[in-house]
Order: structure tokens, then sequence, then C-alpha cells
């Protein structure tokens, strides 16, 4: 059986002038979390836009191979895609506080999605919503069925988004730094409701975040991106015990982790900002910030592989 | 999240060029204004009856002196439409001269000052808004007598509104910059922050307005000379041209075509130039 | 919200009482009205008759409150000319008027909203620079010239519509496109503007997210949102066009109020254009509050939590 999403060698582009995603390959498992971590402008948001194929106007996808449950994404009409967004794949994003329409109750924006892709009454979808609400946490749902998104906090937002991409009992959920907007103690409780959630539900997951303390709770793989490339990914347990790539070694030195770091002894950074890559860019881009580099890392980088879940972009050796 | 727009080419090369046939036609309606009376052909009062309603070059039977043709009253039509084109561009500017300094002075002090001050300038607004232009200034130039100063003191009065709303939120806008701040530390007088930091900052945004200004006024001016209460005959206001030759219009269509088009053209120009200059100061003209 | 209208029910008193005095002082311009309200023909003694009937002898402060007096209990007087009380000529003439007005608008909205969304959708595209010439040609119409090329064109050589009058709904179309023209470049830029907007807003992208269709996500989603500050406008700007029909009534000759100030203007009838004035003031800020109301009923924002 394939896998619930493979996306291999995936290209996007705006206008021509910026590549944002070059070459990146993710799959998710069915019933796994894969957390595709990196900084700001990696390119994290990009691939997940472009697997939904939500992409902004003028930014260009092509991938070799880009399939949910085996079946081709590439050549899909736009109505084909619609049909599985919000169904059998759904996301949520980032902004809880604006990605709700503030003109329509949050009942409304709800039972919209079960009407659009399976055949239902209002009552039912109504009661689906109600139920969905009461199994994300947020209680009184008759109530809030009946409010507007501005009557409502971050929080209880964000829930609802939950909610409502869980309406149509999607296979795969793809999750745009779901907690990034909210208060702490808020994006602890978001966390442990999306986790809940997977593994009841079973639910293949796509989580995108730049925390990897998220990271370690929640996934089962890991893939790290730098400037549009995944430079390393494995297994979540093997990637914190064993990284082989210097920008993941560099990203787990910013970590504290109790007991491993001393106190008063400096967190690692990383200097320097991921750079901007037009096309016909060569070699390795993580080259300028990175300690081992030399002169050949301006020439094609090998994929090496540490074992047989475990792959990294460098020409260092395994 | 990282989505950047595309900005798109050919945009910019339409807006150049339709700002350039704007700043044209305006060129061209300002030599005529100048020096209306060097460019003209003929008087443009003189009536002689014996030529009346020649069509114009691209018909048959035209005479090759009058090249637009002749009015009702044997009239050149070019001289007048070349007259007329000095009046709607006299009353425009003077109508926006008038309502600019009422409405930057109101909206400027009102922006500037806030509380109260800036209550009786929004309730001035409103009021302002609420009474309907061309009815009004037909009752004063109807009551009074028509003459130019007496319409362009009323239109002056009237059109006010939208310099004053975009003086008013300019200002504002720019009474809460670091360098107004600044200014007020270093000890400046009120007059001197106005004069010297608020108002050279909103300058090009009001540059805009005027032209929408100048546009409306002579629109306006038109329909009120139509109606028969503008400016006084026998001044050829392209309006009254209109409404002159509205009793020849369904048998010889161009005595009216020929000065609405001219009032159009004129118009569309101004327009073309004003959008022009927004997009070229990054202004804003919307309440 | 209650509050907010309960002031905006104060300003729009205090905008007609500003009108009033202003209209009073403007009929007051003229100089002596009894010369001109007995005709150039009248003696001395006929002057002072008419001044006497019609109380131009009193102070003006008295003459002005007592027509602010009369003027708040809907007695706005009675013309000179034709002999009847001002309320029932404008209450006679006033539905021409209003279905002009509203003919305008509902062409203007069926021009400016799909207009609007398609140059939005297809932003930065030949289609957007076709639809913002449209509002540019729309801004610099000369209305009563649009209203006699009209005329010439649809009326005598198409004989498609009347020329003039207000015998059926088809002598309202023409003047009703004339008047729309006003308001379709300010209608249309808005929608543009609101629905590029919207469809860069995040819950567009949710709405995409959710597998919506495309008239789902332009219509329900987008629209209901961009319309907000479109059904606000529209109600001014159909103020606007009552203020405005003046010109519009006087060249098809529709006998609507407009068209009875522009008379009374010619025979010095004041009594009818203060109120005139005054009428269409006050239905402008009746309009502005209504346009307060509609936007509280579209964005459940301004409803408060």
């Amino acid at each position: 059986m394939s896998a619930l999403l493979e996306v291999d060698q995936l290209e996007v582009n705006f206008g021509g002038r910026v590549s944002a995603v070059r070459g990146a390959s993710v799959t998710v498992e069915r019933g796994e979390t894969h957390c595709l971590v990196g900084e700001s402008g990696c390119g994290k948001s990009v691939t997940a836009l472009a697997v939904m194929n939500l992409l902004a106007r003028g930014a260009r996808r092509s991938a070799k191979r880009l399939a949910f449950e085996g079946q081709d994404l590439t050549g899909l009409s736009d109505s084909g895609m619609a049909h599985l967004r919000g169904n059998a794949m759904a996301m949520i994003f980032q902004e809880p506080m604006t990605s709700l329409n503030p003109a329509y109750t949050v009942g409304s924006q709800m039972t919209e999605v079960l009407r659009r892709h399976k055949k239902t009454t209002q009552r039912a979808a109504t009661d689906r919503a109600a139920d969905l609400l009461a199994r994300v946490g947020i209680t009184a749902p008759g109530l809030r069925l009946g409010q507007f998104p501005h009557q409502l906090s971050g929080g209880l937002r964000q829930r609802v988004m939950i909610a409502m991409a869980l309406m149509c009992d999607p296979k795969l959920l793809i999750a745009d730094e779901p907690t990034t907007a909210l208060d702490v103690t808020v994006q602890a409780q978001i966390l442990r409701l999306l986790a809940g959630l997977q593994r009841d539900l079973g639910l293949g997951m796509l989580l995108i975040t730049h925390d990897l303390g998220i990271v370690a709770r929640v996934a089962h793989r890991v893939s790290v991106m730098y400037a549009g490339e995944v430079v390393e990914s494995a297994p979540t347990a093997e990637l914190f015990a064993n990284p082989k790539h210097p920008y993941t070694r560099g990203l787990l030195r910013c970590v504290p982790v109790p007991g491993k770091i001393k106190r008063d002894e400096p967190l690692g950074s990383i200097p320097g900002t991921v750079p901007r890559i037009g096309p016909g860019f060569e070699g390795c881009a993580f080259r300028d910030r990175c300690d081992f580099a030399d002169v050949t890392c301006a020439h094609a980088i090998p994929r090496h592989a540490a074992s047989v879940a475990h792959d990294f972009l460098c020409r260092l050796p395994a | 999240m990282t989505v950047m727009s595309v900005t798109a080419g050919p945009k910019r090369g339409w807006k150049s060029i339709s700002t350039w046939i704007g700043a044209v036609i305006v060129g061209i309606a300002m030599i005529c204004a100048v020096f209306a009376p060097l460019l003209v052909p003929h008087d443009p009062f003189a009536q002689d009856l014996s030529k009346r309603l020649l069509p114009p070059f691209w018909m048959a039977g035209t005479n090759p002196d009058y090249l637009l043709g002749t009015d009702q009253l044997g009239r050149d039509y070019l001289s007048r439409l070349i007259w007329g084109c000095r009046i709607s561009m006299l009353i425009g500017v003077t109508v926006t001269v008038v309502s600019a300094l009422i409405g930057i002075t109101i909206g400027v002090l009102g922006g500037f000052l806030g509380g109260r001050v800036d209550d009786a300038v929004l309730f001035a607004i409103t009021t302002r808004l609420s009474i309907p232009v061309v009815l009004v200034s037909l009752a004063v130039v109807g009551l009074l007598g028509s003459s130019m100063t007496l319409l362009v003191l009323t239109l002056g009065l009237l059109l006010w509104d939208r310099f004053a709303v975009v003086a008013r939120s300019t200002t504002m806008q720019v009474r809460n910059l670091d360098f107004v701040a600044a200014a007020w530390c270093a000890g400046c007088s009120r007059f001197r922050i106005l004069a010297g930091e608020v108002l050279p900052n909103i300058a090009s945004h009001l540059v805009v307005v005027a032209t929408l200004e100048i546009a409306l006024a002579i629109l306006l001016e038109a329909a009120l000379s139509f109606l028969g209460l503008g400016v006084p005959p026998p001044l050829p206001s392209w309006g009254l041209m209109i409404a002159e030759a509205k009793d020849y219009m369904f048998f010889s269509p161009w005595v009216i075509v020929i000065p609405g088009v001219a009032l159009f053209v004129l118009v569309m120009g101004i327009n073309l130039l004003g959008d022009g200059l927004r997009d070229l100061f990054g202004a804003r003209t919307d309440p | 919200m209650l509050q907010f209208l309960v002031r905006r029910l104060i300003v729009a008193i205090l905008v007609a009482a500003t009108v009033m005095t202003l209209a009073f002082i403007l009929t007051r311009l003229s100089g002596d009205l009894a010369i001109s309200i007995a005709g150039p023909n009248a003696t001395q003694a006929d002057v002072e008759a008419v001044r006497k009937a019609y109380g131009l002898d009193r102070p003006l402060t008295v003459q002005f409150f007592d027509w602010v007096g009369r003027a708040a209990t809907g007695d706005l007087g009675e013309s000179y000319f034709f002999k009847t009380k001002v309320s029932t000529l404008i209450g006679e003439r006033m539905p021409i008027t209003i279905t002009l007005g509203l003919t305008g608008l509902v062409i203007a909205l069926l021009v400016s909203l799909p207009l609007g969304i398609l140059a939005a959708v297809r932003e930065n595209t030949a289609l957007d620079r076709v639809v913002q010439m449209v509002a540019l040609v729309g801004q610099a119409m000369p209305s009563f010239w649009l209203g006699l090329i009209l005329m010439i064109t649809l009326g005598l050589q198409l004989g498609w519509l009347p020329i003039s009058g207000t015998g059926s709904w088809q002598h309202f179309v023409m003047p009703g496109i004339v008047l729309a023209f006003s308001a379709i470049p300010a209608l249309t830029r808005l929608t543009r503007a609101g629905m590029i907007q919207a469809m860069g807003s995040d819950y567009i992208r949710t709405a995409r997210a959710k597998g919506l269709s495309r008239a789902s996500i332009l219509l329900k989603h987008a629209l209901r949102n961009a319309a907000i500050p479109v059904v606000a406008i529209a109600a001014v700007q159909l103020g606007f066009m009552l203020g405005g029909s003046i010109v519009i009534e006087q060249v098809f000759a529709l006998h609507g109020v407009g068209f009875l100030a522009w008379e009374s203007i010619g025979k010095n009838d004041f009594p009818v254009v203060q109120s005139v004035v005054l009428v269409l003031a006050v239905i402008y800020v009746a309009l502005t509050m209504l346009a307060d109301l509609m936007n509280a009923v579209l964005d459940p924002r301004l409803r408060g939590p």
C-alpha cells in the first residue's frame, strides 16, 4: 500500500526569480505525525501550501511525484483538488484570529464543509459540528455554534479551526504552525489536543513548526528544511540522538535540554540568516554559515543514508 | 509564512502612458485658455445669420473657413470652443483656489488641534455634504443674477469638503510622526510646525485632490450653465453652448457632440493626470 | 451601538438646523422679496400688500423662528406661485425623484458589482485596466450631455425608449442610466478594492482549504465582506443622486422635486426652494444613518460582543 502523502522533488518558485522550495521530498505515512522544522523563510509553509495547491497567484509548483493515497495530485483539475481539500485532506493555519470569516457564525462555517463534501442534512451537519466542538474541548458547543468569530478568543478560534478541519473525517491533517500565534499556556493545550486527536483518530499529520520542543513531544518523524531543501530526515528519536547535518546539529544546540546543558553556559546560535536562493544556484545553501564548509561545498552535494530511515544532504560522511 | 506578490510588469508602462495623455490634454487646454484671443480664427461673439449651422469639416456642405462649422446664430464653433475652454479652465482653477483655501484651513485645523475643534470640523463637513450642491448654486445664481464672480464664489464655498477631509486625515498622520514630535521638543511654535513640517508633507495629497476638484468644478459649471443659471450669455461656456444648441440636436447632432466631447476629453485628461500624480506621490484621496 | 445611533441622531438634528439657517439666509440674499413676488408692474401699494400678506414686514429673526417652528411640525409654508402647501407639492413630486434615484442606484449596482468583482479577480490584467478605464470615463462624463446623446441615439435613432415624460417605467430607464453614471465609478472602485483585499485574506485561504466551490468562495465569502463598505457608500450615493437629479429631471422633463425646485428658482418662490433644500438635506442625513445601520447588519463585529 502506498504512503498517505508522497512528495518527491517538489519545486516552487515565485515568478521565476525566487525559488522557495528546491527539490524537497517528504513522505507522510498513515497514522504518523511528520514534523517539518526550519527557520522562517526556509520554505516549510510553502511546501504545505503547495501540497494543498493553495499557493498565491504567480507561484509555480512542479514535482517528480506528488501523490495522496497513491493518487497523483499534479495532474488533478482545480475542481478535483477542491473535492479532496477539506474532505480527505484538511489544513489548519497559523493565524486563528484572521482565518475564520468574520461575517459568518462558527456553525455556518463548520457545517458548510460537510455539506459541500458529503450528502447530509443541515440538521445532521449541525449535530456533527456540535459533537466536534465538544471533542476539541469547547464547552457549551451549542452556544458557540451561533457565535461569530470575533466573540471567541484566539485559543477558541484555533479549536474551532481544528474541529472544522475534522468535519469530513480527513485522513491527512496539515497543520501550519498551529500554536505560534497563541499564548504560551494555550499553546500547550492546543498541542496536546492535536497529539491526542492524531492518536485517537489515526490521522496522518504533517505538522509544520520551528519549535524543536514541539517536535520532541509529538513527532514520529522529522524532516529538517533549510533554504527550500530537506537537509535531513529521520525518526524523531534518532534525529535527536544522532544528528548528522551541521544545520540540524546547530538547531539542536539552540534548544535548552534540562540535565544536558549546564547552568550559565550560553545557548548555541547559528550566525547569519537563511539566504535568498535564485534559480541556477548550486551546492550547499548552508555553506556560508557552516563551520565545516570547504570549496567542494559549492558543487552538487550527495544525499547520504545514515541508516535505513535516516538520510541527510551533506558532503560530510555518515 | 512567506508569500511574495508578483508585481505585474505592464501596469507601470500603461500608467505612464495614460498620465502622459492626461498631461498633453491639460497642456493643450492651458494653451487654449491662456492664448484664446490669439488662437481664435474668428470673433467668437460675431453673429452672421447668413451662415447659420454650417456643418463641421467631416460633413458634406462644409465651409473651409469654419472648421467646426457655426452655431444657430452663425458664430464660428471652433472659436467659441476655444473661448469656452478658457472659461472652463478659469472657473475650474479659481473655484479650486477658493475651495482649497477654505478646505485646507478647516481640515488642517481639525487634524492638528483635534478635540472640540475637530468635532466642529467633522460637523461642518457632514453639514456641507448634506447640502445639494447643484440646487443651492442654482438658487444663489437664480436669486442674485448670474455672473462669473458669483458662480466662482458659490462653487468655491460648496466644494471644499474633499480638501477638508484629506487635509484633516493626512495632518493627523503627519502630526503623529517622529519628526513633528522632534520639532515640538525643539520648541518650535505651532505656526512653525504647521507651515514648516505639516503643510509640506501633506501638499502632495492636496495637489491630487486639486486635480479632482478642478475636474468636478468644470463639470458643475457646465451643468449650471446648461440649466441657464451659470455663466451669463453670450459667453461661450461649453455647457451654455450645449443648452443653446439643444433645439437643433435632433437635426444636426454635431452641435451638441462637439462641445460635449470637448468637455469630456478635458475632464478625462485632468483625471488621468490626477491619477498619475496620485501614483507618483503614493497619495491617498479617499475620505 | 444604540449610543452610537443616538449620537448620530443628535448630529442629524443639528445638521438639519444648520441647513435650515443657511437655506433661510440664502433665500433672503436677494434683497426685498416682496418686490420680486409682486412682479415688475406692481405699484408701491401692491408691494406693501404682498409684504403684509406674506409676513415679510416682520423682523428677519421673527420670520426665521416662525419658519423653523412650523417646519418642526411638518408645515413648510405655502408656495407663492402654486398657492398650495409646500409639503403637498413636495409630496406629489417626491415619488418621481425617488423612483429615479432608486432606478439609478439599482442600475449602478448592477454594473459596478460585477465589474468590480471581475476586475479584482483578474487584477493587473487587460480586463482590470478596461474596468478602471470605464470608471474613469464615468467620472468624466457630463450627465446632462450623456442624457442628450442617449435621447438622440436610443430615443430618436433606435426608437427603443421614450424621450421624455413619466408615463411608464420605460421613461425612467434612460434617466436612470444617466444618473447611474455618477455613482458607477466610486462603487466599482470600492468593490474592486474590497474584493482584492478580501481575496488576499486568511479566511479566503481557509475557504479554499475547505474545498469550497469558486462561486461560493467569491460570492459567499469574499463578496459578503467586500460589500460592507459598498453598501454604506451606495446609501450615501443615493443621497447625492437625489440631490443631483435636478439636472436630469430637467433634461428628461421629469416633474420631480428637482424640477419643482428649478421652476421655483425661476419664479422666486422661495418657500419651495428653501424647503426642497431642507428636505434633500434631511434625506441625505437619514441615508447616512441608514448606511450605519446596514453596516451593523452586515458586519457582526459592529454589533458588539
